[in-house]
């Protein structure tokens, strides 16, 4: 049976270690000739330069010859083609679907007619799997286990796809802490409280951003952002709460490190960036090998 | 007083010889369950009264459906639009066995999913969904994997 990545929880526990053991393999040596011979299809029914450029340079560094199309113009879909024929026909010529569309389930419903393996790399505000794992990698690069972290969610905690994804997924390591700072239209949704709770897994609620983060182990960032707030003076009030300080990190621990999966806009003041707890630039360069290790993981490569 | 509205129920909708009776359905959603069963597509004698008083539901209908016997997972497709259903399988024109619906695991086609984003909404798509919780209802989308919630559900 072929293997796909849509969700994040599609993954074990183990496939996460194996895809963390592979990625550290990579970036000892990224440039492995795996792919070779085979035809990638990274198909962006959305653009997304970021997210494009660290798959299709995850392939080259793999081998691998890479078709598709960068946005939804040049494809046939402008054409009004449905995403059923649309895949039909790219699995015909390709050996892995890698797409990202704007409507969600769409990543699903293409493994379902696809014959060979599709990964997800973002269907609307649903999942992003590929970015979870590279969150992941990089907090256990950083912290040396996935185990025992407290983590500090911070932003928009209720739209943030990214921050949900890796909710589930460390809560499958051994004994988490989480503290969600939001501001309360922007809450974390009651589905995650219910399911930490049911696992029991201590989670703490602020709308606060200020010396709390002195307890944590990982700080990852989101951005609030305007079009989420029916009310523009709700907007207003909190716009300048959520934004992280180089002063603010003074009392954190030194172990600290600071996520963002990017791009930022405000929420992290660039006199941030030069310390040595902010990490979100090689975090994105992460990607790159969490993208080979997935891409061989399920294509049985490895 | 109870012998005497059953007995007044029997003048109004007649009696069939073999067949599935169908009580209690919610009066608003009977044409729903015509559809969702395929009763409007079918050649078998079919009769039905509705706007029926009846204490729990307000107004009942009723379907009389001849040489028709339904399968527990065709006639569960019903429970999210009348959960109180019951079922009459009549032998000779009597009743031989008696059945209620239950809401099935999982929900193929019939409901929309809420969400307008969901690639089921945009392209020709079965829905799927996982029930997650009974009552009140809670279905989980197989592909956008938001919920729909008792509230928010509508039919195709
Ligand atoms: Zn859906």
């Amino acid at each position: 049976m072929k293997k796909d990545l849509i969700s994040i929880t599609d993954f074990s526990k183990d496939e996460y270690l194996k895809i963390m053991k592979l990625a550290a393999e990579f970036e000892e040596n990224p440039n492995q000739d795996l792919l070779k011979g085979k035809v990638i299809a990274t198909l962006f029914f959305e653009p997304s330069t970021r997210t494009r450029l660290s798959f299709e340079t995850a392939i080259n560094r793999l081998g691998g010859k890479i078709i598709g199309f960068a946005d939804p113009d040049s494809s046939s879909a402008s054409k009004g083609e449905t995403l059923h024929d649309t895949i039909k026909m790219v699995s015909n010529y390709a050996d892995l679907i890698v797409m990202r569309h704007p409507l969600e389930g769409a990543a699903r419903y293409a493994a379902e007619v696809s014959p060979v393996p599709v990964i997800n790399a973002g269907d609307g505000a649903n999942q992003h799997p590929t970015q979870t794992l590279l969150d992941m990698y990089s907090i256990l690069k950083t912290q040396g286990s996935l185990d025992n972290l407290n983590i500090f969610l911070v932003g928009d905690l209720k739209y943030g796809r990214t921050v949900h994804s890796l909710l589930m997924a460390m809560s499958e390591f051994e004994n988490p802490i989480f503290n969600f700072v939001a501001p309360p239209v922007l809450e974390m949704p009651d589905e995650y409280k219910i399911f930490l709770r049911e696992k029991g897994i201590k989670y703490y609620e602020h709308s606060e951003f200020t010396d709390i983060i002195s307890a944590a182990d990982i700080i990852y960032m989101t951005r609030v952002q305007k079009e989420r707030f029916s009310d523009p003076i709700e907007y207003e009030q909190v716009k300048n709460i959520y934004i992280l300080r180089n002063s603010m990190l003074e009392k954190t621990r030194p172990n600290v490190k600071i996520l963002h999966p990017l791009p930022r806009v405000n929420e992290i003041h660039t006199d941030v960036d030069t310390s040595e707890k902010a990490y979100y630039f090689t975090q994105a360069r992460n990607g790159v090998f969490t993208r080979e290790a997935i891409i061989s993981h399920i294509m049985n490569l490895k | 007083m109870q012998d005497e509205q059953k007995k007044k129920l029997k003048l109004k909708v007649s009696a069939i010889k073999e067949g599935t009776v169908i009580d209690h359905i919610p009066a608003k959603n009977l044409f729903k369950v015509i559809s969702i069963l395929g009763l409007d597509s079918i050649n078998n004698q079919i009769t039905f009264g509705t706007n029926l008083e009846s204490g729990k539901l307000g107004y009942k209908a009723i379907v009389k459906v001849s040489n028709k016997f339904f399968e527990d997972d065709e006639i569960n497709k019903i429970a999210l639009i009348a959960p109180h259903a019951k079922l009459n399988i009549i032998r000779d024109y009597e009743v031989v066995e008696k059945k209620v619906v239950e809401i099935p695991d999982s929900i193929q086609g019939i409901v929309k999913c809420f969400n307008p984003k969901c690639i089921t909404n945009n392209e020709r798509i079965t829905t799927s969904f996982k029930v997650v919780e009974k009552e009140p209802i809670s279905l989980k989308c197989r592909y956008c994997e938001k919920l729909t919630n008792s509230n928010q559900i509508s039919m195709y």
